[in-house]
């Protein structure tokens, strides 16, 4: 891995990196520990490095240092945000694509975001989500009562605010809960793994990524075929989110672990199977707005 | 030689100077003021009368208007930028937006503030977000483009309003999808033409998708008005 004549690749820090993994700040950011952190968290992890994934990652933390070291700015001005706009469009291709197809051992935190999270895709997923959901539930129920002579067709354009409501709570709100959770857990128990604050909203936008054609595939009014693909999109984001979370909480207390891991996956249900509930009537009767399963979905972390 | 003899010993010449009281020391010091005079004349619009003030203003609007009707890639657009045609397009947008389903109260069609606040907010926030990844357009220049290029759906609108009169069957159903269709890629054309020179190259796509989810949702909203029975 280490070659003699490139002068950026460290070749034997075993012992020090140990040590700064004890007391690493996630939020610093210099330009030594950006080479030593993924290679030591990749260990730590147990990950087993293949070639595939060795040279990417040698590669982007050579042009990381050749960039220059990050200076740090107030978060009051816009410099501090164009921060997280720092991507080009392959980048949001290859997040997106990994968030709907999880692999067993790579971490999406690790292998995509690469300690460079960004806003876009979790604002702009968020987005794209509230309307298509809105117009699909429009879709669906004008579907279902086509043949009823009593029907007027009405936009309800007062659910695009709902659904706003719900998915950026849940896109924000979560995330906050969670990364707080880790901290406290962090002072008590050493963790090797710690995410910042924006690294858990970066995960949380883009596994929402899935819903969106699973959303747009509910405007079919067969229950069976909306049960499968809310199944199968609720397996794919949610062991996208397990797999991300699963190293931060893995040295903990076993009922922590799995308190923490159930939680998320079962928010994720809530807000799936609310939206579903709310937003699309049944083929047979309309049935009143499950709006509780909604509101429940953020406030019961 | 005599110059350069005259060079070494400097002011040497003038010990013999002396000023005699018939060489005229006064005069006239200002500045001739004619070119300056001409270009206030131009720029104080206090005295003409108020018709031509309007005209050149509705005439900028206009002038604009072709450009977004026939876009290619220009900078007129650009270079002065208003925010009148694109505040006369919202209010003309969601006027038509309005008179859908009126009576009853879960009526469901946006209200015109929900349109009014779509358009502003959803502009304000793709400019945000193209300035935020790294574009070199101004803040309000991109909200004149974006707001000059809600023309084609406008008339999209006002279009439909007119096939809604003749009735709201299937056929019209069909013709109001192609002109909302044909209108809202016609307006997506056009923005990205006035806009895309202004962003970096490898990012093109992340600035486009959020216009091309705006004209969208108004397509939409347009697509979806039915008229009260």
């Amino acid at each position: 891995m280490a070659s003699a004549n490139d002068p950026f690749q460290f070749q034997e820090f075993e012992e020090a990196g140990h040590l700064l993994e004890a007391n690493r700040d996630a939020t610093t950011i210099s330009i030594e520990e950006d080479d030593i952190k993924p290679d030591k968290q990749r260990k730590a992890a147990g990950f087993t490095p293949d070639g595939d994934d060795e040279d990417p990652l040698a590669s982007d933390d050579k042009t990381e240092l050749l960039s220059g070291p990050k200076k740090s700015v107030p978060f009051w001005t816009f410099e501090y945000y164009q921060r997280f706009f720092d991507i080009e469009t392959h980048h949001v291709k290859e997040r997106i694509i990994g968030s709907v197809l999880p692999w067993p051992g790579k971490n999406f935190i690790h292998v995509h975001l690469r300690r460079n999270p960004d806003l876009y895709g979790p604002f702009w997923i968020c987005t794209t989500l509230v309307f298509a959901i809105a117009i699909s539930g429009n879709i669906s129920n004008f579907l279902v009562h086509l043949g009823k002579p009593n029907y007027k067709y009405t936009p309800e354009f007062r659910k695009v605010t709902i659904a706003a409501t719900a998915i950026f709570s849940y896109a924000w709100f979560v995330p906050l809960a969670l990364w707080g959770f880790l901290l406290w857990r962090n002072n008590k128990i050493m963790n090797l793994v710690s995410y910042s604050f924006m690294e858990i909203v970066c995960v949380y936008g883009y596994s929402l990524a899935i819903y969106i054609p699973a959303v747009v595939l509910w405007i079919i009014p067969f229950e069976w075929l909306r049960w499968c693909s809310i199944v199968v999109a609720l397996f794919l984001s949610g062991s996208v989110l397990v797999m991300t979370f699963w190293p931060a909480v893995r040295d903990d207390h076993p009922k922590v672990i799995i308190a923490v891991l159930s939680a998320i996956a079962v928010l994720n249900i809530l807000l799936a199977v609310g939206c579903k509930a709310y937003f699309f009537s049944k083929p047979e009767a309309v049935l009143p707005a499950a709006a509780t399963e909604v509101t429940k979905a953020p406030s019961s972390t | 030689m005599a110059a350069a003899e005259e060079a070494s010993r400097p002011f040497a010449g003038l010990s013999d100077v002396s000023i005699s009281e018939d060489i005229p020391v006064e005069g006239d010091i200002s500045v001739p003021v004619g070119p300056s005079t001409r270009r206030d004349e131009e720029f104080s619009t206090l005295d003409e009368p108020v018709k031509e003030t309007i005209l050149r203003d509705l005439r900028a609007v206009g002038n604009k208007f072709i450009h977004v009707l026939y876009p290619k890639r220009s900078t007129a657009l650009l270079r002065d930028w208003d925010l009148w045609g694109p505040l006369l397009l919202c209010v003309t947008l969601a006027l038509l937006l309005q008179g859908g389903a009126a009576d009853s109260d879960d009526q469901g069609g946006p209200q015109f503030a929900e349109v009014f606040v779509i358009i502003w907010f959803g502009s304000i926030i793709i400019t945000l977000n193209s300035k935020l990844l790294g574009g070199t357009i101004s803040f309000f220049q991109s909200l004149c483009v974006l707001g000059y290029c809600i023309l084609p759906l406008t008339v999209a609108m006002a279009v439909c309003r007119i096939v809604l009169v003749g009735g709201s069957g299937t056929v019209s159903f069909a013709v109001r999808l192609v002109v909302v269709t044909a209108s809202f890629g016609w307006s997506t054309f056009a923005s990205t033409a006035f806009l895309a020179d202004s962003q970096p190259p490898d990012r093109k796509a992340l600035v486009v998708y959020p216009v091309f989810l705006f004209y969208f949702v108004i397509g939409w909203m347009i697509l979806t008005f039915s008229p009260s029975q």
